[in-house]
């Protein structure tokens, strides 16, 4: 017995640099694999089966096998294009936030009295939840109660009296309802998700700017380089890290989009402003849903995409990680 | 093999005894609308059923109606209450084939349901069982501002081509004929289903909703033509995509327009808007087809006993109270609907009175097209209706997706 | 420094940067103002469709109170702290085991799972949402305070540890080789050596999470359906559907939401930027 012990003592202390870690790492571990990992496995091969999502009463699945016939579905679904179509105009209109947060910076980095208050209010959107984003901007655009509908009274009607003598607006032409607009909800939603956005590139170019060799851009200065030419050959490189990283977390904050599009229009008028996330939501747990292995085919392929940019992302951290070996 | 049966049954058992033990009498009850005028109706009722029963701990859960859409469908399986309320129809297809409600036919024999509840039963039934008890149900029609009728010496429309002429009148007025709000889809549905039952009747109705008749059938056709036709010579307000049904209410209470297709729910937010009863009144929806017989809308709420609950016995003990003539005459009066109990009484509200006669009149009761229709199908058939009143002109491509959709979901 | 500073230009140039930087920040907050000013008025104005116009009556108290008195708002607000906290809690201290164990030891797996953790951090929240919604309604987890902070403990200790782990590489390794020299145990080199040490990552971390937990949205839709798990984003939504066309009592609700994580980010700012800067450089 104490023999056994003591072997297990020495044998532990012996390896204690190869077994640590795994103490250390376990219940991290445990938690990711349960709740991440392994359901991304088991969204996969739910897009395999037809499925309510309902249960029988003793608990056991409904669901049905139906290979890849989600799919086939989905390649004839008007609904997942449009979804695919937003996604990108997400993904190219979001990218504007990357130079307009440049600019921001640029524009607050300076030393004048009461800088930092400026700077932390011009960063104040992104701390603020997107649903209340969505819910201010749902009411900016709404052509009878919004912004826009008193801006629009104020422009192009005028005040008259009904028929019952209730105050009433004639208008000469009528107030734009953008987010009832097929053409043009998409980008009232997508111009709302920039507001915060911009704040977040905004905060990262303000960092990667304090870092900015000093002495070089001195030297540039003393070249005769300013404005423009200074900016992209001197600056730029030097902020290379804040733009790779502002990049990166605008991707995922285009494919992740649905907090905005749940609040602002719940992906209508007729299905125009939804996008993956919010369609494979829609299809699988609202009202008409209930679809959820189809649901799964949508998050799969929106996963697919995501994978593209992980692994980009996971490509350059390994070079990294290669050179601080 | 039957020793294991044996000891699977004294586990259950068991279990039922510690659970019973552990919620002495405690009964559940999930209900979904949290608008005053429901809410208190319900909360009356369920006063009514503790002061009757001292012995029974009623807890209750309200939740919003849109909310409770997407909570059932766990709550059945994973944290069942006792009763729920739900809709009839197809509504509650999905829950009866997996099982999840429990039948409650014997509630229905024992207190006489069978009789007084007769016209509502067949949309209770499916597959030869009852599975629900109707508190209340409505009619649908036009809701109208009766002051803009009187100014412009209009009478009830009693015709398709009385309404269009009358329609031109208000249009001359500068008055929209028609308020409505589509954000959420299902107020177009009822504009649908009605010009849909007055050009083609209850069975085409039925037999579209059943995945029998196709959308680009001549007959759906003629219904959506009928729908331009309304579109532009009678017209919607503008905007009506980014409002709710009660935003919808806001031109209707200020008179910029005269008529709501709206069911009887919607009352209450015309007098919370500032309209009073002598304002507003209400017509059954024009005749388009003489021939064709007068159906109407009449979407029922019922409540539920999923299979999973824990206390059935006083749920049903609940069911069948809430089913008595004296508690449905109360709760309708209160939330201004009709009771689906033929012995309950009715309040001289000119709204109910209306709609009792209308509805006792009528040939056949459609639930509503969201209600019939399965739900992706409705899904699609709304957004489609949606896309439609937006742009009259994309309406065969908007059939033909219809009909695309339909041969997937009625395999 | 880039731009060139500005107290080297005319002092004209320097009084219009000055005077223009309001401007600016008044434009950019113009959404948030308009809110708030919607926020403080009467039923009337919101009625009449005074939006711009002066108030014709403040009711600051008479909103926020009613927001209170006539919803399930206190209880939201609750929620979201109790759904909060202990994610953060939780997330950051599996994280400050993880990211110890990744950064210090050097075994074979240690990269790979490394990345593991990262990639987890950017998945699309779609592909677990029908197994974690339907293990939690299996589990009794559906719809309660636990099944959420789980969750969100879970999912954001992908981040902590991506952050956690390249803090801690960044440490002098000497202190504990050293450490380990003097027989040191490994627990305790964590526990007395590395720990004081991580405390401005722990609390960058901590506001960070507490952000990105408070403002979630999609998971409250996800896994909850009542009142009384429902965190206050959810609840808000709720409430823009139960104050149909009051304005004021949804904006006044909305503000209340935004209230925490702002109130977080003035406080710890230093260490929020901190945060998001330093998990994004490296």
């Amino acid at each position: 017995m104490s023999d056994l012990s003591a072997n297990q003592d020495s044998w532990l202390t012996r390896n204690k640099l190869s077994v640590a870690p795994w103490f250390f790492l376990a219940p991290a571990l445990a938690f990711f694999a349960i709740y991440v990992v392994i359901p991304i496995f088991e969204s996969i091969s739910l897009s395999f089966y037809e499925w309510n999502g309902l249960y029988a009463p003793d608990g056991s699945s409904t669901a049905v096998w139906v290979g890849f016939q989600n799919y086939v579905k989905l390649w004839d679904d008007p609904n997942f294009w449009v979804s695919l179509k937003n996604n990108l105009a997400w993904l190219i209109l979001y990218m504007l936030a990357v130079p307009a947060g440049l600019f921001i910076a640029l524009f607050l980095n300076q030393t004048v009295p009461g800088m930092r208050f400026y700077k932390s209010m011009f960063f104040f959107p992104f701390v603020i939840s997107q649903v209340v984003v969505g819910l201010i901007f749902g009411w900016f655009y709404n052509p009878d109660f919004g912004v826009v509908g008193s801006i629009w009274k104020a422009l192009y009607c005028e005040e008259t009296t009904n028929i019952l003598g209730n105050v009433t607006f004639r208008c000469s032409r009528n107030a734009p309802d953008i987010l009832s607009s097929p053409e043009w909800a998409t980008y009232g939603i997508i111009f709302a998700g920039l507001w915060p956005q911009i704040a977040y590139c905004m905060i990262l170019y303000l960092t990667g700017l304090n870092n900015v060799a000093s002495d070089q851009i001195e030297a540039a200065r003393l070249d005769g380089a300013k404005g423009w030419k200074m900016l992209w050959y001197v600056v730029l490189p030097q902020l290379k890290p804040a733009t790779f990283i502002a990049v990166v977390v605008t991707v995922i904050g285009a494919l992740r989009s649905f907090d905005m599009i749940a609040i602002m229009t719940q992906g209508g008028p007729f299905g125009s402003t939804n996008v993956l996330a919010h369609y494979m939501y829609e299809v699988a747990i609202s009202e008409y849903g209930e679809r959820y292995g189809y649901g799964s085919a949508v998050a799969t392929v929106l996963f697919l995409i995501m994978l593209v940019y992980i692994s980009y992302f996971l490509w350059r951290m390994y070079q990294d990680e290669k050179v601080s070996r | 093999m039957f020793r294991t049966f044996n000891l699977t049954v004294v586990a259950a058992a068991a279990t039922a005894l510690m659970a019973s033990t552990a919620l002495a009498r405690d009964l559940v009850i999930n209900f979904d609308d949290l608008n005053p005028g429901p809410k208190e109706g319900f909360e009356t009722a369920v006063e009514k059923f503790k002061a009757a029963n001292p012995d029974i701990n009623v807890i209750v859960n309200i939740n919003d109606r849109e909310a409770h859409k997407t909570a059932i469908r766990n709550f059945l399986t994973a944290d069942a209450p006792d009763v729920t309320s739900w809709y009839p129809g197809n509504r509650m297809g999905p829950f009866v084939d997996a099982g999840l409600f429990e039948p409650i036919d014997d509630v229905w024999e024992e207190n006489g349901l069978k009789e007084d509840m007769a016209a509502i039963m067949p949309t209770m039934s499916r597959d030869g069982k009852i599975w629900g008890v109707p508190y209340s149900y409505y009619q649908w029609g036009i809701y109208y501002r009766k002051d803009i009728f009187d100014l412009l010496g209009l009478e009830e429309f009693a015709t398709w081509d009385d309404m269009l002429a009358g329609c031109a009148k208000m249009k001359e007025n500068g008055v929209t004929p028609f308020t409505i709000g589509v954000k959420f889809l299902w107020t177009a549905a009822g504009v649908f289903d009605y010009l849909n039952l007055r050009t083609n009747g209850y069975d085409v109705h039925n037999g579209l909703t059943a995945g029998e008749i196709k959308y680009t059938d001549p007959r759906i056709v003629a219904t959506m033509d009928n729908w331009e036709t309304l579109i532009n010579e009678c017209g919607f307000v503008d905007n009506h995509a980014s409002m709710n049904w009660q935003d919808a209410i806001a031109p209707f209470a200020n008179g910029d327009a005269a008529m709501y297709v709206m069911g009887n729910f919607s009352v209450d937010g015309y007098k919370n808007a500032g309209l009073t009863a002598d304002q507003i009144d209400f017509m059954p929806f024009p005749t388009i087809d003489p021939d064709v017989p007068l159906a109407e809308e009449a979407p029922a709420d019922a409540f539920f006993i999923p299979t999973n609950a824990k206390n059935k016995e006083d749920a049903k003990k609940f069911l069948a109270f809430i089913a008595q003539p004296d508690i449905q005459t109360e709760w309708n009066k209160t939330i201004g609907q009709l009771p689906p109990n033929a012995k309950a009484e009715i309040s001289d509200d000119k709204f109910i009175q209306e709609g009792f006669a209308l509805l006792n009149s009528a040939t056949g009761l459609a639930q509503f097209y969201d209600r019939d229709a399965p739900a992706e199908m409705a899904k699609a058939g709304m957004e489609g209706f949606q896309k439609f009143m937006l742009d009259p002109s994309t309406k065969m491509e908007v059939l033909e997706r219809l009909d695309e959709v339909a041969a997937d979901v009625y395999k | 420094m880039f731009p060139r500073p500005i107290e080297k230009s005319a002092p004209a140039a320097r009084a219009g940067y000055q005077a223009f930087l309001p401007v600016a920040l008044f434009i950019w907050l113009l959404p948030l103002l308009a809110i708030f000013a919607t926020s403080i008025r009467g039923a009337a104005d919101i009625n009449s469709g005074n939006i711009f116009g002066w108030p014709t009556e403040f009711a600051l108290f008479e909103n926020y109170t009613a927001v209170f008195t006539q919803s399930a708002a206190a209880q939201y607000m609750l929620n979201s702290v109790l759904i909060t906290v202990p994610s953060v809690i939780i997330s950051v201290s599996l994280a400050c085991l993880a990211g110890y164990a990744l950064a210090i030891y050097k075994f074979k797996v240690a990269v790979p799972l490394f990345f593991l953790f990262v990639a987890g951090n950017f998945i699309p929240f779609q592909i677990l949402m029908v197994p974690v919604r339907d293990m939690s309604v299996q589990t009794g987890l559906y719809d309660t305070i636990a099944g959420q902070f789980l969750f969100h403990a879970a999912f954001q200790t992908g981040f902590c540890t991506l952050f956690m782990r390249n803090f801690i590489k960044a440490l002098p390794f000497d202190l504990i080789e050293s450490a380990r020299i003097e027989g040191v145990k490994e627990w305790r080199i964590f526990w007395y050596v590395v720990l004081p040490l991580v405390r401005p990552a722990i609390a960058a971390l901590a506001v960070l999470i507490f952000t990105f937990v408070w403002n979630d949205f999609f998971w409250a839709n996800v896994l909850t359906q009542g009142e009384s798990a429902k965190p206050i984003t959810a609840g808000v939504r709720a409430l823009n559907g139960q104050f149909v066309n009051n304005w004021h009592l949804v904006s006044a609700a909305s503000l209340l939401a935004a209230i925490p994580p702002v109130a977080m980010f003035f406080l710890m700012q230093k260490h929020f930027i901190a945060g998001l800067t330093l998990g994004a450089v490296k």
